[in-house]
C-alpha cells in the first residue's frame, strides 16, 4: 500500500551571504496517507515550513533541494521540471499561507482571486467556479456566502480572510493541503472558528493535510499524527495521542512542559504590595481629530483606571484592537492621553513623555513586542545596552563595559554576544537584549507589550521564567500586556480584561476558572487545551459568540 | 555538521567581500584622484604654452594626446582639467549631500511644521531648471570657483534632502526610535546615532550618483561657457573649446569626453559593487 505523500531522506541546502553552504534539512522522511492530517511542529528555524514548501517542489530563494525523493501522488516533485510542478500546484497540492492579509491582492475582489486557480489551470467555466466558491464559503461557515466574494480583502476580518484563503486553496480540489501556521496571527476567539471550519471541510472532502505550527494545543485539535522537528531533523513522530501522552524525545517533552506554565506562587509578603507604584485614573486616549469636548474621535482607551502595586504584576489581556497596546503607550507617554491622571511613585506624571523628567522616564521602561524593530539593526548589542547606562547614569566606557557584561549575565546571554548585531541573534536572544536594555536604565516598572507573542512556546516559557527571577532579584513591577492567557496567568498577580477600549473585569489568577463578565468567559473558554477532543467537545454560548466574537 | 564552501564569484579580504568590477572602478577613481592632486608636477608643458605649429594636431611622440585648437598640449590640459572637474564636483557634492541629508533627517525626526516648511521650500528649489539657475547665478555674480561650487551644491541639495528624508521617515517609524525618544534622547542623537547608521549605504550610493550628476552639470555649464573661464579649463570646457576639431577626428575633443565618461562610469560601477562586510552568524 502506498501513501499519498512519501518523503524519503530529503535534504535541502541554503547558501549564506558569505557563500557558505548550510544544510537546513538533513535527511527527513515522512509519510502521509490519504485523508490524513499530519502536523509539523517545532521551533522557528527547525525547518518545518521548508519541508512543507518542498512538498510543492518549492525551495525558497537561496535554498536548493539537493537530495532525496518527494513523492506526492506518485510523482517525485524534486525531479519534475518547473513547468510540470506548476501544473500540480493548485490542483493536486494547495497552500494556505500564514498571513492571509499579505497574500491577497488588495486591488481585486475576493471572488476573482478565489477562482483564479480554476482559470489558470482551465478547470471549469467561471460561472461554475463561482458557484463552487460559494459552496466552499458556506462549508467554511463564512457569513453571507453569496455576497462576500464581491468584497475586497480589506473589507473582511482576519479570521474570515484566513478561511477565504482556504477556499482559494480548496477550489482546485487538491488531494493535499498545506497549512502554514494559518491561525498564529489570529485571536483565540477567532482561531476557534477557523479551526472548526478547516477541520470540517478537510474531513468532509477526505483531503490530506500538512499543518505547520508551533502551537501544540492547536495541532492537537486538528492533526491525526504529529511530527516533531528540530534542527532540520525529525525528532519524533507518532499519533497525536501518543505524542501528547507518552512523548519519548526530550525536545517533545520540553514542548509539552512549556505548554503547562508553573503557576506563580502567591506573594509570601502580601503586605509588601500595599503601596501603589502606578495609578491611572479614568484615562482616555485615541486617534483622529479632537472634538469639542477635548476627546479624540476614535477612542481606543476609554476611561480606564488601574493600579500597579510595588513588586507586583498586572496583566492586561484582550483581543487585538481592544486598546491594550494603546494603553501601554499612554502610560509610557508615547501616545499622550486625552484625559485622565497618571500617578507614578507618588508623583503626577505629565501625559507626554517629552515633558517628563529624565528620572521619571528612567524609572518606567517599555519593552516592545517585536525585538526585530525595537533594536537598531545597525548597532552591536554592546552599544544598544550601554546607551541607557551612558544616558541615565553617565557611566564611563570602562564601567559601561563591565555593566554590559553583568546585564548579559542577568538575561542569561553569553558575554561574547555583545559584538553581534541584532540580525545575527535568534528571536529569543533578541528579546533578551531588548529586555536587558530596559534593565540597564534601572527601572521600577517595566511595561511588557506582548513580549512573548513573537516567540516559540519553549523560548517564551524561558523568557517568562527569566522575568520572574529578575523580579525577585531586582524588586521590579511589570505590566504585562498579552493576548495569551497562559502567559499572563504564569506571571501576574492581577489580571485585567479589556474589551473594546474598556476594562471589563479585573481578577486574580486563582479565580480564572470563574470569571464573572461574559466576555471574560468567552475569552477564557477559547484558549485551546492539549486535549485532542477539546475542540469537538467545545460548546459555546451562541449568544456570547454573537455579542463578542468577531466572525 | 555544516559544510563550508566559499563561493568563487566574490573574493574576500579583511572580512569584506568584493568583486572585480568594483576593484577596477576604484582603481580608475584612485588614478584620477592622484592625477588631480599631483597634476602641476607631472604635466609635461604649461597649460598656456603653445607647443604645436598646427592646431588639432594628432597623437604623436612628445604630444601624446595631440594638440588643441590653439596648438597647446592636450595631455597637460586634460591632466590639469582633472583638478578642476574632480575638485569642484567633490566639494559641491560634499556640501550638497551633507546639508541635504542632515536637513532630511531632521525633518523626518521632527515632523510637523518644520518638516512641511522645509519640504515645500526645497520642492520649490527643485522646480527651477538647474542649467537656468546656473545661468542666472553666473550672470549675477560672475563665474568663480567658489561661486560655481556653491551653485552646484544648492542645485543638488533638494534631491539629497528628499532622498534622505524618505529613508529616514521609514526608520523613524521603527520601535527603536520610539524607545530612544521615550528615553529622552536629543534630536542630534536620534539622527546621528539611530538613523544615520541605518541609511548610510543608500546615502553613500546617492552621494556617488550625485557626484556623477554634478560632474556632468559642471561639464555642461562649462560647455556653455558658464563654468571655468579660460585659460583654466575643466573637462567640459575642454570639450567645448575643441568642438571645432570634430570634423578632423581630433583627439582634442575625444579625450576629455572619454575622461568624463571614465570617471562617471567608474563611480557608478563602484557604487553598485561596494565591498560588503561579511557578517555570518556561525562563521
Amino acid at each position: 500500500m502506498t501513501n499519498l505523500v512519501e518523503v524519503r531522506n530529503l535534504r535541502i541546502e541554503a547558501t549564506t551571504d558569505a557563500g557558505r553552504v548550510v544544510d537546513i534539512i538533513k535527511g527527513v522522511s515522512l509519510d502521509i496517507a490519504d485523508g490524513e492530517i499530519v502536523a509539523l511542529i517545532g521551533e522557528s528555524g527547525s525547518g518545518k515550513t521548508t519541508i512543507a514548501l518542498s512538498l510543492m517542489g518549492y525551495a525558497r530563494p537561496g535554498c536548493r533541494i539537493t537530495g532525496g525523493e518527494i513523492n506526492v501522488n506518485g510523482k517525485n516533485m524534486a525531479a519534475l521540471t518547473e513547468k510540470q510542478r506548476a501544473k500540480l500546484r493548485g490542483t493536486d497540492i494547495a497552500y494556505v499561507p500564514q498571513s492571509a492579509a499579505a497574500s491577497f491582492n488588495p486591488s481585486s475582489t475576493i471572488m476573482e482571486q478565489v477562482i483564479e486557480v480554476t482559470r489558470i489551470h482551465g478547470l471549469m467555466a467561471p460561472e461554475q467556479a463561482r458557484k463552487r466558491a460559494v459552496e466552499l464559503f458556506r462549508a467554511l461557515s463564512l457569513p453571507d456566502p453569496e455576497g462576500i466574494g464581491a468584497r475586497y480583502p480589506h473589507q473582511v476580518s482576519g479570521g474570515q480572510l484566513q478561511r477565504l484563503s482556504a477556499a482559494m486553496a480548496l477550489i482546485g480540489d487538491p488531494k493535499l493541503m498545506i497549512f502554514d501556521e494559518p491561525t498564529t496571527a489570529l485571536d483565540v476567539t477567532t482561531q476557534i472558528d477557523v479551526l472548526k471550519a478547516f477541520k470540517s471541510v478537510m474531513r468532509a472532502g477526505g483531503i490530506a493535510g500538512v499543518y505547520v505550527s508551533h502551537d501544540l494545543a492547536v495541532v492537537a485539535q486538528i492533526a491525526d499524527r504529529i511530527v516533531v522537528l528540530k534542527g532540520g531533523e525529525v525528532q519524533e513522530a507518532g499519533t497525536t495521542a501518543q505524542i501528547l501522552s507518552a512523548a519519548q524525545h526530550p525536545y517533545t517533552r520540553e514542548l509539552l512542559a512549556a505548554f503547562e506554565p508553573k503557576p506563580r506562587q502567591a506573594h509570601a509578603d502580601a503586605d509588601a504590595g500595599t503601596k501603589a507604584l502606578l495609578r491611572i485614573d479614568d484615562v482616555t486616549a485615541g486617534y483622529g481629530s479632537v472634538r469639542a469636548d477635548g476627546l479624540p474621535l476614535i477612542r481606543a482607551v476609554n476611561s480606564v483606571s488601574l493600579v500597579v502595586e510595588k513588586g507586583r504584576n498586572l496583566g492586561v489581556i484582550g483581543e487585538s484592537g481592544c486598546g491594550k497596546s494603546t494603553l501601554a503607550r499612554v502610560i509610557a507617554g508615547i501616545h499622550p492621553a486625552a484625559a485622565g491622571d497618571i500617578v507614578f511613585d507618588g508623583r503626577q506624571l505629565e501625559r507626554a513623555a517629552g515633558k517628563r523628567s529624565q528620572n521619571q522616564l528612567r524609572e518606567m521602561q517599555i519593552v516592545f513586542q517585536y525585538a526585530d524593530t525595537a533594536l537598531n539593526p545597525a548597532k552591536p548589542v554592546e552599544d544598544i545596552i550601554s546607551r541607557p547606562l551612558a544616558f541615565y547614569h553617565g557611566l564611563d566606557r570602562q564601567a559601561r563595559s563591565k555593566r554590559v557584561d553583568e546585564l548579559l549575565d542577568m538575561v542569561r546571554l553569553p558575554r561574547t554576544l555583545r559584538y553581534r548585531r541584532p540580525s545575527e541573534l535568534s528571536g529569543g536572544q533578541k528579546q533578551r537584549v531588548n529586555f536587558a536594555r530596559a534593565l540597564a536604565a534601572g527601572p521600577k516598572l517595566i511595561i511588557c507589550d506582548e513580549i512573548t507573542s513573537a516567540l516559540d512556546t519553549v523560548v517564551a516559557a524561558a523568557v517568562i521564567e527569566l522575568l520572574k527571577e529578575l523580579q525577585r532579584e531586582l524588586d521590579l513591577s511589570y505590566i504585562f500586556i498579552s493576548h495569551d492567557l497562559s502567559v499572563v496567568e504564569a506571571i501576574c498577580d492581577e489580571i485585567m480584561v479589556m474589551y473594546n477600549g474598556e476594562r471589563v473585569e479585573q481578577i486574580t489568577p486563582d479565580r480564572l476558572k470563574a470569571p464573572t463578565h461574559p466576555y471574560s468567559k468567552l475569552l477564557f473558554s477559547s484558549v485551546p487545551k492539549l486535549d485532542p477532543t477539546w475542540l469537538d467537545g467545545l460548546v459555546r454560548d451562541p449568544e456570547l459568540v454573537s455579542q463578542y466574537g468577531h466572525r | 555538521m555544516t559544510m563550508a564552501r566559499v563561493a568563487a564569484s566574490r573574493r574576500s579580504l579583511l572580512g569584506h567581500s568584493y568583486n572585480l568590477v568594483g576593484v577596477v572602478a576604484s582603481l580608475v577613481i584612485l588614478a584620477w584622484t592622484l592625477i588631480a592632486i599631483f597634476a602641476p608636477t607631472i604635466i609635461p608643458h604649461s597649460i598656456g604654452d603653445i607647443v604645436d605649429d598646427d592646431y588639432f594636431g594628432p597623437m604623436r611622440q612628445g604630444l601624446w594626446l595631440g594638440s588643441d585648437y590653439l596648438g597647446r598640449d592636450m595631455l597637460s590640459r586634460v591632466l590639469m582639467g582633472a583638478r578642476y572637474t574632480v575638485g569642484i564636483s567633490l566639494a559641491a557634492v560634499c556640501i550638497a549631500c551633507f546639508s541635504g541629508v542632515v536637513l532630511g533627517m531632521i525633518a523626518a525626526v521632527t515632523g510637523g511644521w518644520l518638516d512641511t516648511c522645509l519640504s515645500r521650500f526645497l520642492d520649490a528649489m527643485n522646480s527651477i531648471p538647474s542649467k537656468l539657475f546656473g545661468l542666472v547665478v553666473v550672470a549675477a555674480v560672475g563665474s568663480s570657483i567658489p561661486a560655481l561650487i556653491l551653485t552646484l551644491a544648492v542645485i543638488y541639495i533638494p534631491g539629497a534632502y528628499r532622498f534622505a528624508r524618505a529613508l529616514a521617515v521609514n526608520i523613524n517609524t521603527m520601535d527603536f526610535m520610539t524607545v530612544a525618544r521615550v528615553r529622552g534622547e536629543s534630536t542630534a542623537y536620534l539622527i546621528g546615532s539611530e538613523i544615520l547608521p541605518n541609511i548610510m549605504r543608500p546615502v553613500l550610493a546617492d552621494f556617488g550618483l550625485r557626484f556623477v550628476f554634478i560632474v556632468l552639470l559642471l561639464s555642461g555649464l562649462s560647455f556653455l561657457g558658464l563654468g571655468l573661464q579660460p585659460p583654466l579649463a575643466d573637462w567640459g570646457a575642454l570639450v567645448r573649446e575643441n568642438i571645432g576639431g570634430l570634423p578632423f577626428a581630433a583627439p582634442a575633443v575625444i579625450v576629455p569626453s572619454l575622461a568624463i565618461a571614465s570617471l562617471t562610469i567608474s563611480v557608478n560601477l563602484l557604487i553598485d559593487n561596494l565591498p560588503q562586510k561579511i557578517r555570518d552568524r556561525d562563521a
